[in-house]
């Protein structure tokens, strides 16, 4: 018996551990410094800059169409979203409508986008939570909406489709039907999904009642996104601010109140099915128009600064830009949803095991170089 | 609530501070000294309640240094923007707003960390995403010695 007590020499000593920049279940290149009491975390401390590549710095040499291209390198998995952002915000500087076109598949794009991301989110998380196969499934359905992707704006992830005015091009014959074809799929798919990992027991156990921020607190900290829904915050730019064809469809703002990591995971895959809503209300109603408008060859934003807000598949990116009159901006700020998703891990994994920070750290979904910029 | 009155409200609540309707929202311009019972008045109001923060930016003007706050309320849905500048650019030092948004804590070292900015009170200011061998990269005056993007 007293050689049992004296086997733990260290349990009042706080350690200190160093998960990352390469660890694989941060995705990316975050450093986690984490303070533990045996297996409990104490203190949870973000390094980050490890990818900051000084984009708001780039964008004040560049011109607005040349930006578009660096903002599929901030959140690589909401590029269209992230591209649309900009191509609103200097729209919306320059008094320009787009075309009811433009906007459908602007909207249609976002929403094959958010579903694209969020099956990435659900075959990394089984990954991150022992679960290898969701990695395939997650994976192989993906291909399908990068397909359709590579089809009509000949990028996979880098898309660079949305531009100032419009859209690079218009959309290929085949779009609408490998769409339909995708939806169909899906719909038959996703049952799958839930059947694979949702109903798991194990599953469950690590994620209910883990990393609980309430709606109060996700707030003050500007949680966005499926993480500030999660908590009950109606936060969806898309319901709240409707920008593009959003209001021309009804969907559901999926909000849940328990706020723990199970039910951010559930946000995301109840999303995926309104997504699946919206593309259907859309896709055989594109009207006829052109693909783009007229732009003068150089863009010049009038003095002035010019804001923007779209929901990502993270959450609310937000596009600021101060213009002095000239074609570079003055100053490009984004205000990235992960970012600000990131701020509080250190509360919402403070006294739970180290395995669960891994649990808590994946249902936040981060994406590093959104985080960076 | 729309934004005529919303400045009207936000000129009762904190006076002594320059409102301009801009195109997109009430843009305030607040003296630095007044920051925070601005801030605070416009979270705490009843009418206002600007309980979001949703972005810090800080600027290079020139001869000033500023930063913009983006509120949010997320009851009525509205937004207002503060201004605030210093002109010390050797030891720019603005108060922190930490106590009154927790998220004002990462935007605050980030724009420490890209412009210099000292946010008084605030718990824990260090450089986020660069070294401390680093200048202040968005500042106007930046020498940027590798100079990838020179013309």
């Amino acid at each position: 018996m007293e050689e049992a007590v004296n086997n733990i020499p260290l349990e009042e000593e706080e350690y200190i551990i160093n998960m990352g920049p390469q660890h694989p279940s941060t995705h990316g290149v975050l450093r986690l410094v984490v303070s533990l009491k045996g297996e409990m975390v104490q203190n949870v401390e973000p390094h980050i800059g490890y990818i900051h590549r000084g984009i708001e710095k780039m964008c004040e040499s560049l011109t607005y169409p040349q930006i578009i291209h660096l903002t599929d390198r901030m959140d690589y998995l909401s590029a269209h979203i992230n591209n649309e952002a900009v191509s609103l915000a200097v729209e919306k500087a320059l008094d320009i409508e787009v075309s009811d076109r433009v906007k459908y598949i602007r909207t249609i794009l976002s929403e094959l986008t958010r579903i694209q991301s969020h099956q990435l989110f659900w075959a990394t998380f089984g990954m991150d939570l022992g679960g290898l196969t969701c990695f395939f499934y997650g994976l192989r359905d993906r291909e399908l909406v990068m397909d359709i992707f590579e089809e009509t704006c000949g990028g996979r992830m880098i898309v660079s489709y949305n531009c100032p005015g419009g859209l690079m091009n218009d959309i290929h014959p085949n779009f609408q039907k490998r769409t339909k074809d995708f939806i169909k799929y899906f719909r038959k798919t996703l049952p799958e999904y839930d059947r694979l990992l949702t109903g798991n027991v194990i599953f469950q156990e690590r994620l209910k009642g883990i990393g609980i921020i309430n709606r109060e607190d996700a707030i003050a900290w500007g949680l966005t996104g499926p993480v500030g829904r999660a908590s009950g915050f109606s936060c969806d730019i898309r319901k709240h601010n409707p920008y593009s064809a959003y209001n021309k469809v009804t969907f559901k703002e999926i909000l849940y109140n328990e706020g723990d990591s199970f039910h951010r995971y559930q946000v995301r895959m109840d999303e995926m099915r309104e997504s699946m809503d919206i593309i259907e209300q859309l896709i055989d109603n594109i009207p006829e128009g052109p693909y783009a408008e007229k732009m003068k060859p150089v863009i010049k934003l009038p003095e002035g600064e010019y804001w923007q807000s779209v929901e990502t598949a993270r959450g609310e990116l937000g596009v600021f830009i101060v213009s002095d009159g000239n074609k570079n901006p003055y100053r490009m700020k984004f205000r990235s949803p992960c970012f600000a998703n990131l701020a509080p891990l250190n509360i919402l994994a403070k006294g739970f095991k180290i395995a669960d920070l891994v649990a808590i750290n994946g249902s936040l979904d981060l994406v590093i170089p959104d985080i960076d910029r | 609530m729309d934004n005529v009155q919303l400045a009207a409200s936000a000129a009762a609540l904190a006076p002594g501070n320059e409102i301009v309707l801009g195109k997109q929202f009430v843009e305030m311009t607040v003296a630095p000294e007044l920051l925070v019972s601005t801030a605070t008045a416009l979270k705490q109001n009843k009418d206002t309640l600007f309980d979001m923060l949703v972005c810090i930016t800080g600027v290079d003007w020139g001869k000033e240094l500023g930063v913009v706050y983006h509120l949010r309320s997320t009851v009525s849905n509205h937004m207002i923007v503060l201004k605030t500048k210093v002109s010390d650019r050797e030891n720019p030092e603005i108060d922190s707003l930490c106590s009154l948004w927790p998220a004002a804590d990462f935007h605050e070292r980030e724009v420490f960390d890209l412009l210099g900015i000292k946010f008084r009170g605030h718990p824990d200011l260090r450089r986020l995403f660069l070294d401390s061998t680093w200048g202040y990269p968005l500042r106007k005056d930046y020498k940027d010695d590798i100079n990838i993007l020179a013309k």
